[in-house]
């Protein structure tokens, strides 16, 4: 059997929460949902992204942990912290760069996405994945991807102004965009110099009301 | 050496992911990269020196212990003897009556029983449970601890209900010219 990655296609969000509360449900979590669903730009549109961890090749959040208390398991999944380790100090929640872990404060415990450990770790998809009707969310093989999304590209590198990360979690780009890597940071710059992203934005906003 | 090894783990193992920030080689990385590993496997992993340092250590605390043991058999020898207390006259004390007094301390509360005309007991006067005082019930035979209905018999201090199950240490006596003298505890009774 071909080995299964996780890949998140965004454009494919219907903003359902049906990950949410799949997410709840799985036996690592203790009943709290580790998946962020995310507004891209409220007023602007309904269009939400899933943000689940990225289970990076170089954890930030791990790197920042003064406690030593995140570790990686061999498959390369970014776990929850230790619980005799974690001092609760939020350092990893401010640190990760795609915003994943959460402050239990009850718990005094950093609790995240470990891609539902319990499941992936024997060949079963998170439960996010199992539930995404729109399939924003999909935990497969290479090939079923390439079949499935024939527009599409998995991209696995990301860059923050001079950090580059690569993930063990995939993100669908377009093909023809012929990206090395995700920019994150760009759209952040593109805002401040109100080139031509920022009419695109206008032009996506007057879309809108035509089809309200 | 270590670091050599910890390197050759990285490229081989396929459990290792780390990869620095900088993405430089491992061995190029700050020594606390190294002793904080990201890494389970390598989180958990014992280094051969380290785990001769830590059974070197463990087998010298043993010794230190067992040579503390033979110290203090030795301090406590050369404490000599209990002491001699005198408790108070004998014929203060009526038959069928008790007295508390405190052996071999001034924190040591204990009881002296006067069961009849010859028979004069002497206990520590805290249950072995929790050390509540006992008292003497003499229509039975036997001391009584209230906190938990535990039961001593008089006669002897072992145990007979409750939750106590060692007996109460007694204490030797000695009546010369009227005066009852404490003169220390009976060795422990199986």
């Amino acid at each position: 059997m071909d080995a299964k990655h996780f890949f998140i296609d965004p454009n494919r969000c219907i903003g359902c929460k049906s990950c949410v509360e799949a997410c709840s449900e799985c036996d690592t979590h203790k009943g709290h949902s580790m998946i962020h669903l995310e507004y891209v730009d409220r007023a602007a549109s309904p269009q939400t992204v899933p943000v689940v961890c990225m289970h990076c090749d170089t954890p930030t959040c791990a790197e920042v942990c003064p406690a030593d208390a995140i570790k990686r398991t061999g498959d390369g999944v970014v776990q929850t912290a230790r619980k005799p380790r974690c001092i609760a100090c939020n350092n990893c929640v401010l640190a990760c760069p795609f915003g994943v872990p959460k402050m239990n404060v009850g718990f005094e415990l950093m609790m995240k996405c470990d891609m539902c450990y319990d499941r992936t770790s024997v060949g079963k998809s998170p439960m996010c994945a199992t539930v995404c009707p729109s399939r924003a969310l999909h935990f497969g093989t290479w090939e079923e991807i390439e079949r499935l999304r024939p527009r599409s590209t998995p991209q696995n590198v990301f860059r923050f102004g001079r950090q580059e990360v690569r993930t063990k979690v995939y993100m669908m780009v377009p093909r023809d965009a012929g990206v090395e890597y995700v920019d994150v940071a760009a759209a952040l710059n593109a805002d401040d110099d109100s080139s031509a992203s920022t009419s695109v934005a206008q032009e996506d906003l007057m879309l809108l009301n035509i089809l309200q | 050496m270590i670091k050599k090894a910890f390197a050759m783990d990285i490229q081989h193992d396929p459990e290792l992911h780390t990869v620095p920030p900088d993405r430089g080689a491992m061995d190029q990385q700050p020594k606390w990269r190294r002793d904080f590993p990201i890494d389970a496997v390598q989180d958990a992993y014992v280094a051969r020196r380290d785990f001769t340092k830590y059974l070197g250590l463990t087998s010298l605390a043993f010794v230190v212990g067992q040579f503390w043991i033979a110290l203090q058999s030795r301090w406590r020898r050369a404490r000599g003897r209990a002491p001699i207390v005198a408790i108070g006259k004998l014929v203060d004390l009526p038959v069928g009556e008790a007295v508390s007094f405190h052996y071999p301390t001034e924190s040591d509360p204990a009881l002296l029983i006067r069961q009849d005309e010859t028979t004069l007991l002497a206990y520590s006067n805290q249950c072995t449970h929790l050390q509540c005082p006992v008292l003497p019930e003499f229509d039975s035979g036997r001391l009584h601890c209230p906190c938990h209905r535990g039961y001593f018999d008089m006669q002897t201090g072992r145990p007979l209900a409750g939750p106590p199950r060692r007996a109460l240490p007694r204490i030797t006596l000695k009546v010369q010219d009227g005066t009852i003298y404490a003169t220390g505890f009976e060795k422990e009774r199986a």
